[in-house]
């Protein structure tokens, strides 16, 4: 008797297993399993560009969709990365075009999208509903005239923090009259005015249009006339919110916003004048997303916006909140989920004008108790407060404290913050995210690897005091996916001993570490399935072994070693030195 | 030539951070610059929200010198990648900048921090990515800082503040070419002629043009092929074109060196097929002007 599934059988089941996971799983209990989910998967996401090609990931799924991609490292965000890396989007745009035409969803995240790819999307998928591009750059906005002009069945077009060559704003206009299907439309980032008129028939004819993020050139009298047109909008980013308004304008705008009952995320705000902030007052008991880090504006301001967002799950904000403010949130915002607190101070470091301490989160973590998400950016901290948030909060998925004066210690016991952090990843068992910073010895690295279990990603940076602290890390945290460490005085040792960890992760990321070239070769020749880059600006003419390499950027790949290296960056299969021959690169 | 190098961050967007960061290069074409072993102190100012010219007074934490001997620094990072030619042909004039800075590298740090009776007074040194703030993040409050100081001068948020701070000591200008992937940002304050500028931008974008084929996918070539690449530019094949004050577009060369880079807000390298539009409206601006 046959016992196995028919596989049109599957192929339903399956129809019905969303998450990626699941069919990672699926594909590994046999053969057929295997062939059926591949041929089904439609939404496919690769977390490292380099990790496989874009050949193998079109032949695995033909029938993909939607292709998510991510390039750079995770620090590139802080400049750790040089230009000219890599994380080019154009090889995996040209293989799709040719063997997954009917490709309708790219999402790109740190990656480098020139012109080029913008217009090979625009004329190879006929069907292209959605791109969303995330901390991207190398682009201009004639290449999103490309998309708006030939995408005659977009629905998304987000630009997330992007880079972009601003050429102007007609870029806008490119749009055709026949393109109705807009949901979302994100240009935030961009500088250059567009043409108001324009917007405004585009916002008309898009009866779909759920998410609009203006860029700050739009002005405020726009901004009224634009939510007139969309009062169904969910999301909404404004321009710039600081323009002079006569009387009747105001109460006009005021008018449009009590009009929008679905609004549920407000961003952009950008140099809010306090005296526009009641206009805002009619939207907040709806919001579960509010985006004020762009916005300076002072606490008393914030205090009445705050107490009416009763429904808020996301909170992003500067620290001109101060603790007082967020005590109010404290109270006010029962809901809260993420919190993220962005330094407002001209340098970030140690402005002391802010009255923002460690306090102001241990209100948050007391009077919130869904609170699992957390960035927290102060100019000190105490092991007391983290003690107290982690009793309050072991549901803490995300913990990402930013102390920003380096090696500062607990400022009332002057100690190490070993302790709190002990306390965060012993108490909240399902801590998935953690960044450390502020005085740090090996301790708490030990502390980190034998509770945090669940932790699959770790930033570090001036920390710790030896090799101890990588080894505890890589031999103790199971199921850590992405270490990232900067400025920590650990070298060859710990990294060869738990060679055999990285294959388990998809990336590990050392920059001004003591970390030796001559570690790098070794862990290269020993462990052929990682790409170990050592990315060096400033190479000595001979490298000796012992010399220390600036930054070291390992990961897990099955494409081999990449095609598209620079000159800064090193691998083994460069180095004829070692009598390692090139390899075929097939 | 006793003065740090100038260099610009390339980090495409990155503005006034950008301009006041400086670079040690190791090796200089007259490899004289001996600021390097300065390069213990974190004095670069490329994280600054501020604007151009407010520093704050530079206390340099101790705990931030290497230990030389343990973990020898081969040089100031240099954030710019010259990745292309692998080498650092490309060297600005020094002394171009008041605010130059000596950019300290992240220094790997070896000694105990755990014996720290008191720690010293919070230092105001500043290092490269840290804070852990999104460069569109710093750009973005940085620009609004200088708006609401600057007057309401609107015209771009591009913050390109250097520009705005009245005492120009650079003059940054985004450099793009076609096809390549990215932005470059240089300093015309640091050229003297168009000849100067023509061979740094030679040197900058000859890896987008040596093998087409290497414009899109990244330039890992090695043997830099100059000579090639002199012959495009000087050829027909591109031409440098730059956009003036009054956003027209018009080609590199046609006025004097000094006009040019009062007037020149950003550069172009385009094929010249692209450019021949562009002749006759330098004819009418030079008989406008004249």
């Amino acid at each position: 008797m046959d016992l196995r599934l028919p596989s049109k059988v599957l192929e339903h089941i399956l129809s019905f297993v969303d998450s990626n996971e699941d069919r990672n799983s699926v594909s590994l209990v046999c053969k057929s399993w295997f062939e059926t989910e591949r041929r089904t998967r439609k939404r496919v996401i690769v977390r490292n560009c380099y990790a496989v090609t874009p050949e193998a990931v079109a032949r695995r799924f033909p029938e993909m969709r939607s292709l998510t991609l991510k390039g750079k490292p995770h620090f590139a965000d802080y400049n750790l990365v040089p230009d000219g890396w890599g994380g080019y989007a154009w090889p995996w745009i040209e293989a799709m075009a040719v063997k997954c035409p009917s490709l309708e969803e790219l999402r790109l995240k740190r990656m480098v999208v020139t012109d080029e790819c913008l217009e090979k999307i625009a004329a190879s998928f006929k069907d292209f509903k959605v791109l969303v591009l995330t901390s991207c750059e190398g682009f201009s906005t004639d290449g999103l005239a490309a998309i708006a002009v030939a995408c005659s069945n977009l629905r998304e077009l987000e630009l997330r923090e992007c880079i972009v060559e601003d050429l102007g704003g007609d870029w806008l206009s490119y749009f055709p009259e026949t393109l109705t299907s807009l949901v979302s439309l994100d240009f935030s980032c961009l500088d250059s005015e567009v043409k108001l008129s324009d917007l405004e028939r585009l916002v008309s004819r898009s009866p779909n249009l759920k998410s609009l993020k203006l860029n700050r050139a739009v002005s405020l009298d726009a901004l009224g006339s634009l939510l007139r047109l969309a009062p169904q909008l969910v999301e909404l980013g404004t321009g710039s919110f600081s323009d002079k308004l006569d009387q009747e304008a105001v109460s006009k705008l005021s008018q449009a916003f009590s009009e929008m009952k679905e609004l549920k995320s407000l961003s952009g705000l950008w140099d809010v004048l306090p005296e526009y902030i009641p206009l805002l007052y009619s939207v907040c008991p709806g919001l579960t997303s509010l985006n004020l880090s762009y916005a300076t504006v002072q606490m008393p301001n914030l205090v009445e916006l705050l107490t009416r967002c009763s429904n808020l799950q996301k909170l992003w904000v500067m620290d001109l909140i101060e603790d007082k403010g967020l005590e109010v949130v404290a109270s006010s915002c029962k809901e809260l989920r993420e919190l993220r607190v962005f330094p407002s101070g001209a340098e970030g470091l140690n402005d002391t004008n802010v009255a923002m301490t460690e306090q102001g989160l241990v209100s948050v973590s007391e009077g919130c108790p869904n609170l699992e998400s957390v960035l927290y950016f102060c100019v000190q901290f105490t092991n007391a407060a983290m003690i107290t948030i982690a009793r309050n909060r072991p549901n803490l998925k995300c913990f990402r404290l930013c102390v920003m004066e380096p090696f500062a210690p607990d400022h009332k016991t002057q100690k190490p913050l070993d302790e709190g952090f002990k306390a965060i990843v012993e108490r909240c068992k399902d801590l998935q995210r953690l960044s450390v910073s502020g005085l740090l010895t090996d301790k708490a690295f030990e502390y980190i690897g034998t509770h945090g279990k669940k932790l699959r990603m770790l930033s570090i940076a001036f920390a710790g005091d030896s090799d101890l602290m990588l080894h505890h890390l890589l031999s103790g945290c199971e199921s850590l996916n992405k270490l990232e460490i900067r400025d920590c005085p650990f070298g060859d040792t710990a990294l060869l001993e738990n060679a055999a960890k990285l294959e388990t992760m998809r990336s590990l990321w050392m920059s001004s570490c003591c970390v030796s070239f001559g570690a790098c070769k070794l862990l290269s020749q020993k462990m052929p399935k990682l790409n170990v880059e050592v990315i060096d600006e400033h190479p000595l003419e001979t490298r000796p072994d012992s010399s220390p390499v600036e930054r070291i950027y390992i990961y897990r790949t099955l494409a081999g070693p990449r095609l598209d290296m620079p000159e800064f960056v090193w691998t083994i299969q460069k180095n004829p030195e070692i009598g390692v021959s090139h390899l075929a690169i097939k | 030539m006793s003065e740090s190098v100038a260099a610009e961050h390339d980090y495409i967007g990155l503005s006034m951070e950008a301009s006041q960061m400086s670079d040690n290069k190791t090796k200089t074409r007259d490899n004289n610059n001996n600021k390097n072993d300065d390069v213990l102190n974190f004095k670069a100012t490329e994280l600054r929200l501020g604007l151009p010219g407010s520093e704050s007074p530079e206390r340099v934490d101790q705990r931030f010198l290497p230990l030389k001997s343990s973990c020898p620094v081969s040089g100031a990072k240099r954030v710019f990648s010259d990745a292309i030619n692998g080498s650092t042909k490309w060297v600005f004039s020094p002394g171009s900048a008041t605010d130059v800075k000596d950019i300290k590298p992240a220094v790997p740090v070896k000694e105990k921090k755990s014996s720290a009776a008191a720690a010293p007074p919070a230092s105001k040194a500043q290092v490269v990515g840290w804070p852990p703030i999104r460069s569109f993040r710093k750009n973005t409050m940085a620009s609004s800082q200088s708006q609401k100081q600057g007057g309401g001068d609107n015209n771009n948020s591009e913050t390109d503040g250097e520009a705005k701070s009245g005492a120009e000591p650079c003059l940054y200008v985004k450099v793009s070419m076609e096809g390549a992937p990215y932005l470059r940002k240089i300093d015309l304050k640091t050229y003297k002629s168009y000849v100067e500028l023509s061979s740094a931008l030679e040197e900058m974008f000859s890896c987008f043009t040596i093998g087409q084929f290497g414009s899109h996918g990244g330039c890992g070539r090695d043997g830099l092929n100059e000579s090639r690449l002199t012959d495009l530019l000087r050829g027909s094949e591109y031409v440098v074109t730059y956009e003036d004050k009054d956003s027209d577009w018009m080609l590199v060369g046609d006025v004097p060196w000094e006009m040019f880079i009062c007037s020149c807000k950003k550069l172009r390298i385009m094929k010249s097929s692209e450019a021949i539009g562009l002749a006759p409206r330098v004819m009418e601006k030079c008989r406008s002007r004249n």
